[in-house]
């Protein structure tokens, strides 16, 4: 930081991020239910960022609560349980909870109804296990990261122990509006919480860990704080309530004051940042030998009947979670996640994954899209991007497809925290347009690489059309010089015989003189 | 001997200053961005564009005789290399990046008679003498060069399905006012 910019921050605090009204309760306030296990559920085999698992099971067979069903492939992956008893009754794909509506392969387990557990393996001291093996036995439990991300924890884990890590920052910032999953674990089950960062912290060799939770989660710090009482390495720490807190980076900087360089990580500061409820799912993991096969999740949005957080089985469908908390009226708008980042839901026959947070069933009120306006150019976006980019220049320049030029603007630091398209007055999408040319960059970059290979490929198969010649070549003048040596041995082989005729014939000739 | 050294000198020296000359004087300009152009193409020969092979095309870009949306299999990626090589602007929304299509083989009319795997520029095509043959999704560049030697009609080009993986979103709509 330059020293003007140094004296200007001196004189105007930080103003990054916007205050969406919360909207959390009443539905954090309410226990947990159970959803009641549905008659089928389908699990996918693509719940992480990454390759997709590989099925180790077999159409037709019987499954326990808790067995593999999909192991992990290649460096990044997750692998995938069965989230009840049952039977396997299709592996095929299904809708995928994405916008696009497109499909995915999936497991299909029709539930036996009795919820029966594989035999868990023997409960040890986690603590007396090598660092490696937790990460190992998490890995196997198939833990993905379940702030949002999804990315597998277990590689996380071992970064720690590679990057040299000393501090573990625990993400209970839950930021985006209407969500309160994480809000209700830390309540319900601080201590299991606690244990699972204890295990963390054995795992990567941090030496402290800091939990951030924003304040206006008050029942969670003080579950959190009597939880952690007794360890001195975890502290529990309040930050103001500001969307977007949960983003790593800026959780990072509000717990430690320091800044994450654009093309950098948290990682290369000695801290990696975990989510609360991945917490919870080591300490699963690794205490009672459970893999991630459930979660908490947060139904809320005007066209509930029964808002609150709801224990779901991976794989159970949106519509069966929406019939068993009722809705008021049909919602305008399927939501999965937040309101400010999750994904619009095609339709409500998609599974709940691994990574759901969230599912909103907004009324027309609350997703009211209005039609967007010219850009007055008020940089209220400006103000609010958490990453300091300016939306209304690359914007701009995306609408004329001038990627590159929205590149140079920082495109690639754009975080699609939504920031920008809420302050907006003329109701641009401009998230849409970053995540657009995102994935036109993307696809572009995957172009160049098929390019690439293909002109690899080309060149490899005129080399080899150019051995095939010469080996032709050489193999012609082989035989050839073959059929050379062996016309002289048969010449050779005829002057013999013929001179050996020729003297039989003077021998006849003579005896016939003779005679 | 003295003599027969001088003339071939001589006529050495001549011959030589007359290449040099001609060369000097009656000199073809070339190019020189072809061969970068030529680079920057996938070289796979296939003939989509009209022009005979990679090579054929770098020298009508550079003269200006095609644009830089011409090669098929290079897409969007390209065209956008070229231009920017070229310092011209290109209009990409002509360029369908959307449907890239690749060869499939229909397995159940397949003879397995070899003629499309001689043709493929990538090898992408797999198979033997009375073997099914298969195509090679991630080798195919779409060229299209199998599908008049098959026998039987099985190579057929199809879109490159899309997965979530490749999924895009699409460009906002609206704000013509402006964009």
């Amino acid at each position: 930081m330059g020293l003007i910019e140094k004296v200007f921050s001196l004189l105007e605090p930080a103003h990054w991020g916007v205050h969406p009204a919360d909207r959390k309760r009443p539905a954090a306030d309410v226990p947990v239910r159970g959803l009641p296990l549905p008659a089928r559920l389908y699990v996918p085999l693509q719940q992480h960022i990454g390759a997709a698992a590989r099925p180790v099971v077999l159409f037709g067979q019987t499954v326990l609560k808790g067995q593999l069903l999909a192991e992990a492939q290649g460096a990044t992956s997750a692998a995938v349980h069965a989230p009840t008893s049952g039977i396997v009754s299709a592996i095929g794909d299904i809708s995928a909870p994405h916008p696009s509506g497109l499909s995915f392969p999936a497991v299909t387990i029709e539930a036996d109804g009795d919820d029966r557990w594989a035999d868990a393996g023997i409960a040890v001291d986690p603590f007396g296990l090598p660092p490696q093996e937790v990460a190992t036995r998490v890995a196997a439990a198939g833990v993905v990261g379940l702030g949002g991300a999804t990315f597998p924890s277990a590689l996380k884990l071992g970064l720690g122990l590679r990057a040299k890590i000393h501090t573990l920052i625990i993400n209970g910032g839950e930021c985006e509006p209407y969500l309160s999953c994480d809000d209700r674990l830390m309540r319900d089950a601080p201590d299991e919480i606690v244990d699972g960062i204890r295990i963390m912290l054995h795992a990567t060799g941090a030496t402290k860990a800091l939990v951030g939770i924003e304040d206006n989660k008050p029942e969670a710090i003080a579950a959190m704080t009597a939880a952690a009482r007794d360890f001195p390495a975890i502290r529990i720490a309040s930050v103001p309530a500001r969307y977007p807190m949960g983003s790593e980076k800026h959780l990072f900087s509000a717990l430690t004051g320091q800044e994450v360089p654009a093309d950098g990580r948290t990682t290369d500061l000695g801290a990696l940042v975990h989510n609360v409820g991945t917490a919870w799912a080591v300490h699963e993991a690794l205490r009672q030998g459970r893999p991630l096969v459930e979660r908490i999740v947060t139904l809320n949005g005007g066209a509930i009947d029964m808002p609150g957080n709801i224990r779901v089985p991976v794989g159970a469908l949106v519509a069966d979670v929406l019939a068993f908390v009722g809705l008021k009226t049909e919602p305008a708008r399927l939501v999965m996640g937040g309101p400010m980042m999750g994904n619009r839901l095609p339709h409500a026959r998609v599974p709940v994954v691994k990574g759901t947070s969230g599912i909103l069933a907004l009324t027309a009120n609350e997703a009211a899209q209005l039609d967007p306006g010219p850009c007055i150019r008020c940089s209220s976006c400006v103000r609010a991007c958490p990453v300091g980019l300016l939306p209304l220049e690359m914007s701009a320049r995306i609408g004329i497809d001038d990627l590159n030029g929205a590149v140079a603007f920082g495109l690639k630091d754009c975080i699609a925290c939504g920031c920008c398209s809420f302050v907006c007055p003329s109701r641009i999408p401009l998230v849409h347009y970053f995540n657009h040319a995102k994935g036109e960059l993307a696809a572009q970059g995957r172009a160049q690489l098929r390019n690439e290979s293909a002109k690899r490929l080309a060149a490899a198969r005129i080399e080899r059309l150019a051995r095939d010649t010469q080996e032709k070549a050489a193999a012609a003048a082989r035989r050839k010089a073959e059929r050379a040596a062996q016309k002289a041995a048969e010449k050779a082989a005829a002057g013999t015989t013929a001179a050996g005729a020729a003297a039989e014939a003077a021998q006849q000739a003579s005896k016939e003189v003779v005679a | 001997m003295i003599s027969a050294i001088l003339s071939l000198t001589v006529l050495g020296l001549v011959l030589g200053f007359g290449l040099g000359f001609a060369a000097k004087m009656f000199a073809v300009a070339t190019d020189a961005r072809v061969a970068e152009i030529e680079a920057l193409m996938p070289g796979t020969n296939c003939g989509q564009c009209g022009y005979p092979g990679c090579p054929g095309a770098a020298a009508a870009i550079a003269a200006g005789e095609a644009t830089v949306t011409i090669c098929p299999p290079g897409g969007k990626a390209l065209a956008a290399a070229l231009a920017a090589r070229l310092g011209v602007a290109a209009d990409l929304s002509g360029v369908s990046d959307a449907g890239p299509k690749i060869a499939t083989i229909a397995e159940e009319i397949c003879i397995g008679c070899c003629r499309c795997i001689k043709e493929c520029p990538t090898d992408a095509i797999v198979g033997a003498a009375k073997q099914i043959h298969a195509v090679m999704r991630e080798a195919c560049t779409g060229c299209g060069n199998c599908i008049d030697r098959c026998p039987t009609e099985a190579v057929k080009m199809q879109p490159v399905p899309v997965t979530l993986q490749h999924w895009v979103w699409p460009k906002p709509q609206a704000e013509a006012a402006w964009a």
